[in-house]
């Protein structure tokens, strides 16, 4: 589904370079988890993927579906099926959630060819996963992320990836902030998104969330590139030891 | 088909006036280009005014004639030669209809490409079944969409009126004032003027003059209006101005809700339009007046485009009175326009809630005046501002308390949104208190769309244009809230399409 290969980053207006040289490569039905220290480059890496202004890619190729993704913009990236959950939440003053919700997703039918959810149909589907996320309909009626708490943008954004349904989900940092009790409600949302055509890339500092979201593989970023893959238990290990190892590899 | 028309126009000019010297230009249902003493008795003449209305007129363009071009706008334009106008325009097939049925079809059509039914069989027919929610609003609930009786202006003359019957029933008048002037005069007579005199302004002065058609509206005492009341405008003739002069008077303890929504065609010659609108609320009435105004703005490089240069006032004559004015902004080259309220009746009402967009070369000055007279009147200003372009969108109210006006009470707020870096956008308040028991608030803020927002939408999977549309939608949200709900998603489309071109 998707293959980054030899990927260098650096910022457009910057000479330092971010990512440099990173590999990887993602089947359908897959999950994998990036875990990495403070600064390493795993934000940027999610931000490269879906298509942020401001980055340069000086090396390095990504396909997605055998399709070239750097050459898409943003918005058609998002219809091609690629779907970032924020580190970061950003807000919308004045645009209902639900509001935004059905242009985003009509949005993406269109570019798609297919036809607008009716009304009805919308609001049905909309309900009937916010519901599993317990997220209130009130929530649904507040503008996107304007005075949520940590935990409910995070679960707001994970109401956004079940109403769009991606087949690429990369979510950068969704545990942060969230409560255990919400921890469990997000990674069960998550977890119900698994499926076969679907893959997905779990950036973390925490082993907590893969406890519940459990991984198919780890990889350890570290100065902009993959220093180590393994199974789960390398998240263990990490837990245990830290990143000290890889960091004095730099 | 041209000497028919011709023989239709000979009947609807009485012989004397063929002394002015009009034989040339009869096959065209024009006036001739300029204006003088003549053309406004061409015009009054052509209604078939009383001889009262006609005096009116003359009194105000003598007036005219000593008045001078306001300045203090920050606008800029070449001088407008008032000689090198047509004053009067009617649609050739359809000097007098009398039914739907005698309306050009081409006519129709261009209403039916605005969106706007004129048929009211069409309108019923095109209305979805009885309870079935027609479009959600922006929180997800979903609304049932009421009835809209229009009444449609085509350049000079008031097209059809419809849904007249079901409203006479209610006993309100819903009219061109044309038809008002003839119907019911003593009305027009007693309050025509009475809230923008005559010498007003220049520009009122002007319209005052020549003013060719618009709509009346009266509400009786204690009536609800039982729908929408709506007016189109459509300017489509050539180097002609446009004067619309509109009326609404709301008896004691009535209610109305009225909207006017403007188009015109690309041009490359700029084009005038003077309107001047009043309304008058009795005791305990209240009027809401809406406005979605999309006249052509010019093309990128300002080339073309409307020059609206309008007079809109109300008058809170009676105690407890309200006047809304709700203003969505989007075309014309220049706009010079400032809705306002005298809140002359104790203890009445005045809001303001506007929406200005300026793209491309657009320059906007717009506001309100607050007029404070009455014992605790109060009021009320909200206003959105988004430029973008090379646009300059400046606000600009007034804000006073009489003397008499104890506790006067006001509240404003102006945001501006800035849509690139080559726009302007200026906040001019100006505010007079002669009572110290007077409170008035201001609050401003000037923001930008931030590319942050712009990547989380675009990530989302809407495009650049779609993106700054449900950002600015989302700015203005709590004004596009006082539109009536029938013109809500309309309105939302229309702010898209007037930043197209806005980004990138
Ligand atoms: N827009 C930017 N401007 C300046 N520096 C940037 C920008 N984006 C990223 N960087 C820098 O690039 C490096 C990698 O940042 P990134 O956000 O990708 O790290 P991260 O691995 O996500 O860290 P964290 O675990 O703290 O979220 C950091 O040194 C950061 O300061
Ligand atoms: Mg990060």
């Amino acid at each position: 589904m998707l293959t980054i290969n030899n990927l260098h980053v650096k910022l457009e207006d910057e000479p330092r370079e971010i990512l440099k040289g990173l590999s990887l490569s993602v089947k359908a039905g897959e999950v994998h988890a990036i875990m990495g220290p403070n600064g390493s480059g795993k934000s940027t890496l999610s931000y490269v993927l879906s298509g942020r202004d401001g980055y340069e890619v000086t090396e390095g190729s990504v396909a997605f579906k055998g399709e070239d993704l750097l050459a898409m913009d943003a918005n058609t990236r998002a219809a091609k099926g690629v779907f970032l959950a924020f580190q970061y939440p950003i807000e919308i003053p004045g645009v209902a959630t639900m509001q935004f919700l059905k242009v985003a997703l009509n949005a993406q039918r269109k570019a798609r060819g297919e036809k607008e959810l009716s009304i009805p149909d919308f609001m049905r589907f909309v309900k009937e996963r916010a519901a599993k996320l317990n997220i209130s309909q009130e929530m649904l009626k507040r503008p996107v992320n304007v005075g949520f708490s940590g935990g409910e943008k995070k679960r707001a954004e994970i109401l956004q990836m079940a109403v769009l349904e991606p087949s690429l989900c990369v979510l950068d940092e969704t545990d942060s902030g969230l409560d255990i009790d919400a921890l469990k409600v997000v990674a069960d949302g998550v977890n119900a998104l698994r499926s076969p055509d679907r893959a997905m890339i779990v950036i973390t500092h925490y082993q907590r969330l893969l406890d519940y979201i459990v991984p198919d593989f780890v990889h350890v970023l570290s100065a902009g590139k993959i220093v180590k893959s393994g199974g789960k238990e390398l998240a263990h290990e990490l837990e245990a030891n830290g990143y000290a190892e890889f960091v004095e590899k730099v | 088909m041209a000497d028919q028309d011709t023989i239709d126009l000979v009947k609807t000019i009485e012989v004397d006036k063929y002394k002015y010297g009009f034989e040339t230009d009869i096959e065209s249902d024009y006036a001739p280009k300029g204006l003088n003493e003549d053309i406004v008795r061409f015009i009054s003449n052509k209604k078939g005014e009383p001889q009262w209305m006609l005096d009116w007129r003359l009194e105000a363009y003598r007036a005219w004639l000593h008045m001078e071009e306001p300045t203090w706008a920050k606008v800029h334009y070449p001088k407008i030669d008032f000689q090198d106008l047509y004053y009067y325009a009617a649609p050739k097939s359809m000097a007098a209809p009398k039914s739907l049925d005698e309306i050009d079809p081409k006519l129709l059509e261009t209403y039916a490409k605005l969106g706007i039914p004129l048929k009211e069989q069409e309108i019923l027919a095109g209305i979805r079944k009885q309870g079935e929610p027609s479009h959600l609003d922006d929180e997800g609930n979903e609304i049932i969409a009421g009835r809209v009786a229009i009444d449609a202006v085509f350049d000079s003359v008031s097209v059809v009126t419809t849904f007249k019957a079901e409203l006479a029933k209610a006993g309100v008048i819903f009219c061109s004032i044309s038809e008002a002037l003839r119907e019911h005069p003593e009305l027009v007579k007693q309050y025509l003027g009475s809230v923008v005199p005559q010498n007003d302004n220049y520009y009122a002065g002007l319209n005052s003059a020549v003013f060719s058609d618009g709509s009346f509206v009266y509400v009786p005492p204690g009536v609800r209006c039982p729908m929408e009341l709506s007016t189109y405008f459509r300017m489509n003739a050539k180097n002609t101005g446009q004067f619309e002069r509109t009326l609404i008077i709301a008896d004691k303890g009535s209610y109305v809700s009225y909207l006017e929504g403007c188009t015109a065609p690309t041009r490359e010659e700029s084009q005038l339009h003077a309107a001047v609108v009043e309304l008058i609320a009795h005791e305990d009435a209240e009027i809401k007046y809406s406005t979605v105004q999309n006249w052509y703005p010019g093309d990128a490089e300002g080339k073309g485009g409307v020059y609206n240069f309008v007079t809109k006032r109300g008058d809170c004559r009676g105690a407890r009175s309200k006047i809304s004015w709700t203003q969505v902004e989007t075309g014309s080259a220049i706009t010079w326009k400032y809705p306002s309220v005298i809140l002359r009746g104790e203890s009445s009402r005045g809001e303001f809630y506007s929406i200005a967009i300026s793209n491309g070369r657009q320059q906007v000055d717009s506001g309100t005046k607050m007029i404070h007279l009455g014992k605790n009147s109060s009021s009320r200003i909200i206003s959105k501002g988004i430029a973008a372009g090379r646009s300059d969108n400046t606000y600009r109210g007034l804000v006073s308390a009489h003397r008499k006006a104890t506790n006067a009470r006001n509240f404003t707020q102006c945001d501006s949104l800035l849509i690139g870096d080559q726009c302007g956008a200026h906040t001019v308040p100006y505010i007079e208190s002669k009572t110290s028991t007077a409170q008035f608030e201001h609050e401003a803020t000037t923001s930008k769309i931030s590319d942050d927002q712009m990547f989380y939408c675009m990530s989302r999977g809407l495009s650049q244009e779609e993106a700054v549309a449900l950002i600015v939608n989302g700015f203005v949200r709590d004004v596009l809230q006082q539109l009536p709900m029938e013109f809500m998603a309309e309105t939302q489309k229309l702010i898209g399409i007037s930043l197209e071109g806005s980004v990138g």
